[in-house]
């Protein structure tokens, strides 16, 4: 299969462009604030001020190569270096706590939101002039285009404050302990409706507009006309002819939208104080925490690109003809 | 159950017949762009903005950033949208606003089309491994999210003003409409009036410029105003989550205020929702602008008018009538070229 | 075949604002030798196709009558444009919107089958007639298999089990020379050629009473294509069905079909027997056509061709359509639209034959125009010297 070993190769190459511009980002910056921000720390070992530096380019006397190499060692190893926010814990720690609520929120509704707008824009386009595909059009061509932080705004309005029916932040309820017993579980979903709801609305207008308007396409050419006159069934012809040839597109499109959706979530996790790593990213930021920034860049690059390449996979398993590509 | 002739005359009789059976080009863009609903409804809703900013002094009431009048005022005859927690008008703040976000949509589509163009057209053009090298980092640009990577720049930027802004927006926005770009001029490139330009012995340049660039009008135009979307919505992201400048007078920047004071729950839900409907409008006008175009080059993605009674499944007709708006009379041989 | 009079409209004028003369043969039916009337397995009678649009409609298939017998090649030639295809899918009700079918009925197998919805079609779809359709590579699920797609027709129309369908999926693959093998690869995979053949052998699963084929051989070569004329004739004498070949290939159909239509801007200009309609084609535009194909034997001439254009289906001209191109034209053939004639066992579309067989007209016969498409002499420089000019 070369398709996917050509694909897998460009995850490669791709994961390390970002972690080479993760790299020169902090030299490039005016004023060297990696310097500032290491003298902030204290109690710091000399093992993890030297690898503090190495992460932002503050020894001048060592060459570039070497510092690029010491650097990319270090991140094979997963060691990011000391996070100021949580110190004395190690950036790793931090950023593998946040993963798992980032990974149930935004990686659920992502999914779901492939799902069911690709479904509904399936359907939509099917039946071309019914009340379907008269207001849905319209309707998310404005709303894919609304903020994903005004949205969650108007949500924690409506929802927490005005009607006071949902929790208005954070993952679970403060002085509740994580664990997976049921309270937290019930505790933690929740806390969770308002955000996930939010980037559901947002993000699955784009997944039904691009269906729908693939459907179109397909539904205009020769084997859906030909696949009528065999006399099959509509139901064989909207999922194995139509559909199934409509959804390539848009797993393609899937790694363009991904990066839409990533910064959305990011600010949900934000106005929500949804303990993911989109907050703890803007968290960082106020900080000051660099070695926290870069490695959660780093681990939302990855995480896509992983979004990617399984989209990728996906597209090969149901096409043929990307199997037999070159 | 024979379908008599004279069905075709009742059919007829539904369908309207415009007066005018030929127009001119223009004017069939002209015709197109009114009678699409979409197309109307952004345009009108970019003039309405275009107004408020380069008339703001006629409009609001009051400046921006004067700190005059009450705190956290309910909305009122006076102020039509009430006051903020530092004492400003919300309704002139937005009228201002508007402003700093028109410039940054403009700005930002701007240049990000035109370094999409530049790649796009030089990559299909060229091919090889200068084509190879470009895809490639287009590709790159394309899947790395841009949205944290922006956030790691702003942050060691500390306060991003408007041009710093615009300048990583723009080179960091530009990667998809290269893509597009690029497969159009591939699939141009072997056309018949391309070759013979070439036979002509015409210069790269000028077959790029000439030959190729105004067949791809559209695509240029839907590159810009998703780029203008994309800057619209990410300033006011950037802004609001504090990255921007605090002292600019922006949407975004009326959302950080709002959300640093707690609006939302101390009373003042206007402060905090308005910006955000503003920010949501201009890139709805965006958005619906570029839909329609989509709709306009395309004739089969327009909404279909039933005539008669409307039939369920893909095609299942029976006596159903799909009008198909737009065709001229000109073009009737719709399909039937065998 | 019993053929009926196409009856003038009751107002003495047409849609084109002409005016239609009372019928030759007003006494009636008029029926052809040869063939009884019981054995015709499709009628079409006045079938009109247009296309609606905004602006208004466009006739694309105008009062079209055809009839087709048991087993029997039905070949449709003409321009681009003159409604061939249209025609095709009307009769197999596959249009799609803007097109509709406005007037005149299919009468297949006994039943009328126009304004038929797809589900009152189904179960008679690829049992009793079946398509084949231009480009193989357009008309496969790109994503599918062939035996998928096969398996999909088989579950749709029958109750076999797995094996079953299998089984006649390679029966059925074999009688088109193509290895069972090939069931389990994709189009992609397949050769023109084949995937053309495969497209046949689809058509042929149930082995229906009319197979509509419209152009198949358009895509291929002319060795691939002559190689599948003659596999698709072998078959059909085999199986016995029925054929509606649509081409514009005139050339090509001649030595296959047993009847050939003539289209011209909606209508059938000249219908019957392949062989007489060769021989002596009475129509202006199917001797132009004729004229228009170079023999790759015999003597070289100029290559003549029809001047003009196909008329604007939105702006039909009045009387005969083809009037502004006819070397023959006479002047009331601007006014009147020439019923469908009988003459001599060939119905034809003209005013000429009004009043009888042709022999009346050869005397009066204009030359017909010739066009020189080549010029006399070469240009300086190159190896042949004057000639005719004439080459292939």
């Amino acid at each position: 299969m070369r398709y996917i070993a050509r694909r897998t190769a460009f995850f490669v190459f791709t994961l390390w462009a970002a972690v080479t511009v993760n790299f020169v980002i902090p030299r490039l910056m005016p004023g060297n604030p990696a310097l500032a921000m290491i003298a902030r720390y204290k109690h710091v070992t000399p093992a993890e001020l030297a690898s503090l530096e190495v992460l932002f380019g503050v020894k001048t006397h060592a060459s570039l190569v070497s510092e690029y190499f010491e650097y990319l060692a270090n991140i094979s190893r997963g060691r990011f270096g000391i996070s100021y926010t949580f110190f004395p814990e190690t950036v790793s720690h931090e950023v593998l706590q946040a993963i798992p609520w980032t990974l149930c929120l935004v990686g659920v509704t992502t999914i779901l939101a492939f799902l069911l707008g690709t479904l509904i824009g399936l359907v939509s386009a099917w039946r071309r002039g019914g009340w379907l595909d008269s207001i849905l059009p319209p309707i998310f061509v404005i709303t894919s285009a609304f903020p994903y932080f005004w949205i969650a705004l108007l949500a924690v309005w409506l929802f927490s404050i005005k009607l006071n029916w949902l929790p208005l932040f954070g993952g679970y309820s403060i002085g509740d302990t994580p664990g997976w017993h049921w309270h937290f579980v019930v505790d933690a979903l929740e806390h969770s409706i308002l955000p996930a709801s939010t980037i559901l609305v947002t993000a699955i207008g784009g997944w039904i507009l691009t269906m729908r308007n693939n459907v179109i396409s397909v539904l205009d050419e020769d084997y859906v006309r030909m696949a009528r006159a065999k006399g099959l069934k509509p139901w064989t012809v909207m999922w194995g002819y139509a559909g199934r040839n409509a959804i390539l597109p848009n797993l393609t499109g899937f790694a363009m939208s991904l990066g839409f959706v990533v910064s959305g979530a990011i600010l949900v996790e934000y106005v929500f104080n949804y303990p993911g790593v989109g907050w703890m990213l803007l968290d960082a930021v106020f900080n000051e925490d660099y070695p926290l920034m870069q490695a959660l860049f780093l681990l939302i690059t990855l995480a896509v690109l992983t979004a990617v390449l399984l989209a990728d996979v996906v597209t090969a398993l149901l096409d043929a003809r990307t199997r037999d590509l070159v | 159950m024979a379908v008599a002739g004279a069905e075709l005359r009742e059919a007829q009789a539904e369908v309207p017949v415009p007066g005018r059976r030929r127009a001119p080009r223009g004017g069939n863009l002209w015709r197109a762009v009114r009678h699409n609903h979409k197309a109307t409804a952004g345009a009108l809703l970019l003039l309405f903005f275009f107004v408020l900013a380069v008339f703001p002094g006629q409009i609001a009431p009051d400046s921006y950033a004067s700190t005059n009048f009450t705190r956290a005022l309910a909305p009122s005859g006076a102020h039509w949208l009430g006051t903020t927690a530092l004492g400003q008008d919300i309704f002139s703040q937005l009228v201002y606003g508007t402003r700093e976000s028109l410039i940054i949509a403009f700005a930002v589509g701007g240049l990000s089309t035109f370094i999409s163009v530049i790649i796009g057209v030089s990559a299909a053009y060229l091919r090889g491994l200068v084509d190879g090298a470009l895809s490639l980092f287009t590709d790159v640009l394309l899947v790395i999210p841009t949205f944290p990577l922006i956030i790691l720049i702003a942050a060691y930027v500390r306060s991003a003003g408007l041009l710093t802004i615009i300048i990583v927006l723009g080179l960091l926005g530009w990667s998809y409409g290269a893509r597009q770009l690029r497969s159009q001029v591939l699939s141009l490139r072997d056309r018949d009036f391309l070759e013979s330009a070439r036979v002509r012995g015409e210069r790269s340049l000028y077959i790029i410029v000439v030959e190729v660039l105004p067949t791809m009008t559209s695509l240029i135009v839907a590159s810009f105003l998703g780029a203008a979307l994309y800057a619209v919505l990410t300033a006011a992201a950037l802004q609001f989550v504090g990255l921007g400048d605090p002292n600019a007078q922006s949407w975004g920047t009326m959302l950080y205020w709002a959300e640093n004071s707690e609006a939302l729950g101390a009373g003042m839900p206007l402060w905090a929702i308005m910006p955000g409907v503003c920010v949501a409008l201009l890139g709805a006008s965006f958005a619906l602008l570029n839909y329609a175009f989509d709709e306009i080059s395309n004739p089969a993605l327009r909404p279909v008018r039933k005539v008669m009674k409307a039939g369920l499944g893909g095609f299942d007709s029976g006596m159903t009538l799909d009008v198909v708006p737009g065709a001229s009379p000109s073009r009737s041989r719709l399909g039937e070229e065998r | 075949m019993r053929l009926r009079r196409q009856k003038p409209d009751s107002a003495g004028t047409n849609r084109r604002g002409g005016h239609t003369e009372p019928d030759v043969f007003a006494d009636g039916v008029h029926d052809l030798p040869g063939s009884s009337a019981d054995e015709a397995i499709l009628e079409v009678r006045k079938l009109s196709v247009a296309y609606v649009i905004d602006a208004g409609f466009v006739m694309a298939v105008d009062r079209v009558d055809l009839d087709l017998g048991r087993g029997e090649f039905l070949g449709v030639v003409g321009e681009s444009g003159c409604g061939k295809s249209t025609l095709l899918f009307g009769i197999a009700q596959l249009l799609s919107p803007p097109a509709r079918i406005v007037g005149g009925s299919v009468n297949f197998h006994g039943k009328e089958i126009a304004g038929l919805s797809d589900k009152q079609l189904r179960h008679i779809r690829w049992r009793e007639y079946s398509v084949v359709m231009q480009s193989a590579m357009n008309a496969l699920n790109p994503v599918k298999t062939v035996a998928g797609q096969m398996r999909d027709v088989c579950k749709a129309h029958s109750d076999m089990s797995d094996d079953e369908i299998r089984q006649r999926s390679e029966e059925v693959l074999r009688l088109v020379s193509i290895d069972p093998v090939h069931l389990d690869s994709y189009p992609h995979q397949l050769s023109g050629g084949m995937r053309q053949r495969s497209m046949i052998a689809m058509a042929l699963l149930f082995t229906p009473d009319l197979v509509i084929m419209d152009e198949p051989t358009s895509a291929l070569d002319v060795v691939a294509q002559r190689s599948l004329m003659v596999q698709i004739k072998e078959l059909q004498e085999r199986l016995g069905f029925a054929v509606i070949f649509v081409t514009h290939d005139m050339s090509l159909i001649s030595n296959f079909s047993d009847r050939l239509a003539v289209m011209y801007a909606g209508q059938i200009v000249e219908l019957g027997d392949t062989r007489q309609l060769f021989d002596s084609p009475l129509h202006p535009y199917t001797q132009g056509l004729l004229e228009a194909f170079p023999s790759i034997r015999g003597p070289k001439r100029h290559l003549l061709g029809i001047p003009g254009q196909p008329p604007d289906l939105a702006k039909p001209p009045p009387g005969c359509p083809f009037a502004p191109r006819c070397p023959q034209v006479m002047a009331k053939c601007t006014t009147i639209e020439p019923p469908l004639l009988d003459v001599q066992e060939d119905l034809v579309r003209c005013l000429l034959y009004e009043n009888g067989p042709p022999e009346a007209l050869a005397a009066n016969a204009p030359t017909p125009v010739e066009i020189q498409e080549l010029p006399e002499r070469l240009p300086a420089g190159s190896a042949a010297g004057p000639g005719e000019g004439t080459s292939q």
